[in-house]
């Protein structure tokens, strides 16, 4: 299996490509839009801000290719956090910038419910399912992941929401359209459950 | 629900790890490998680790050691320690670290708060205070591992750094570090009603119900331990259970079978 992380120069890596190693997968970590073309899962990390992430994948020429890979290749992608969120068609962040397209939706910032929720949304919390997926195969109801963000997808089509999480109200905290799926947590960071979402996405 | 963290702080020092009383006296514990492994495979909720004397032997962080650490660790790291720039700051996150922490670097610098909440998100910047009660009945800023007073009050510098682009606080009693006598609650109180973002209590965690009182009179979001996890028989997860009777959300409750 060919997995390729998707290099943009927005956050840790290190973590996400070792937590693959101890799956079996050996991926390349790239930034090159030719590395696009080996690639059988593509995951879409990053921390950071929205605009800065899209500035940076255009400047890397790789928003056209990536789009081609999931439309066309049908080529499973995950994106994580931030990746989650540049998967949508627009976000607030940094000022605003138009995202990849690849689940229609927006990404705005939280808003506090008030009383004890902080922002960013830092800490573990639950995910519960909207409807199965195989990307959540295994994965109980009520499980916690790893969350750190002050940002957040809305889509425009309930369907494409397999998850949310209890904060702010409620979030969208996986989403999937196609080949195309996000997670709003850290897969890689949320310890035995994390790889089992890695481990499903890889078996995709 | 949002669960309460309880995080381990790993300090480490001529690459050992060590724990004192007040930011002195420091007595090894332990290496640090062995340690991280120990954690990671009991589930903790994150871990804290801070190089406590880089900044004064103007040391840069290790950042190979990082490497070989977030190699073994599944769990969110932050890591601390001799930050003056940037690009240290993007070294560590390349070698594995998810949060760094600024202390005394913040102090002289204050943009490079601002700067590397821009650059790198404010997620991944974890603002460190180091305070102690003065005679006037207040606190005050230290830097430099609690060496160097800084004519800052605790609450005024903790809005300043939210204000700069931090994503959480890390508030240490100096005082209270290493003694098992529960958290300067006072001190955690005036960090936590001044600011939105999460706070992590540090400094005096010695029972399980210590953790309460900062979680839940005190606003903390997290507790940091590290003398109760070194030097009792206490640990995370029956920590996690206790505040699970208590009536706090912990990891791991929502799916508890």
């Amino acid at each position: 299996m060919n997995a390729l992380i998707v290099d943009y120069g927005m956050g840790n890596l290190g973590s996400l490509r070792r937590a693959l190693e101890r799956l079996g997968v050996v991926p390349e970590v790239s930034g090159k839009p030719d590395t696009l073309r080996a690639a059988d899962r593509i995951v879409l990390p990053g921390v950071g801000s929205f605009k800065d992430g899209m500035a940076n994948l255009h400047r890397a020429g790789m928003v056209e290719p990536l789009r081609k890979a999931v439309l066309e290749e049908r080529v499973p992608l995950l994106g994580i956090c931030l990746g989650l969120q540049l998967l949508a068609d627009e976000g607030d962040e940094g000022g605003g910038a138009e995202g990849l397209g690849l689940i229609p939706g927006k990404v705005v910032r939280l808003q506090s419910a008030g009383g004890t929720e902080r922002i960013p949304h830092v800490g573990w919390n639950e995910i519960h399912p909207s409807k199965s997926h195989a990307l959540l195969t295994g994965i109980p109801k009520g499980s916690d992941f790893y969350f750190v963000h002050s940002y957040h997808l809305l889509p425009v089509h309930p369907d494409d929401i397999i998850a949310t999480t209890p904060y702010c109200g409620s979030f969208v905290s996986a989403v999937a359209r196609g080949p195309a799926s996000g997670v709003q947590f850290h897969p890689e960071k949320s310890s035995r459950l994390g790889f089992a979402l890695l481990r499903n996405f890889l078996g995709i | 629900m949002l669960k309460a963290r309880i995080i381990p702080t790993l300090l480490w020092k001529d690459s050992g790890l060590v724990k004192g009383v007040a930011f002195d006296s420091w007595r090894r514990v332990g290496t640090l490998l062995p340690a991280i492994k120990v954690y990671n495979t009991r589930e903790v909720d994150e871990l804290i680790l801070l190089d406590i004397t880089a900044t004064e032997e103007r040391r840069a962080p290790d950042f190979a050691t990082v490497e070989d650490i977030s190699a073994e660790c599944f769990v969110p790291l932050t890591v601390g320690g001799g930050i003056r720039s940037l690009d240290d700051i993007r070294q560590l996150l390349l070698a594995g670290a998810d949060k760094i922490c600024l202390n005394s670097a913040a102090y002289e610098h204050p943009n490079l708060v601002r700067d590397a909440a821009h650059l790198f998100g404010s997620q991944c910047i974890v603002a460190s205070i180091d305070a102690r009660k003065n005679s006037a009945d207040g606190h005050e800023c230290f830097s430099h591992c609690g060496r160097r007073p800084t004519g800052r009050t605790p609450a005024t510098w903790a809005a300043e750094l939210e204000h700069l682009g931090a994503g959480e606080i890390l508030i240490t009693s100096i005082e209270c570090d290493g003694t098992l006598s529960g958290f300067d609650l006072d001190l955690i109180r005036q960090v936590t009603s001044r600011v939105s973002i999460p706070v992590i209590a540090s400094g005096g965690c010695g029972t399980y119900e210590h953790m309460l009182l900062a979680l839940r009179e005190a606003g903390a979001s997290a507790v940091a331990a590290a003398s109760l996890f070194h030097f009792t028989e206490q640990t995370p997860k029956e920590a996690k259970a206790y505040l699970h009777r208590h009536g706090l959300p912990v990891r791991g409750s929502g799916a508890m079978p």
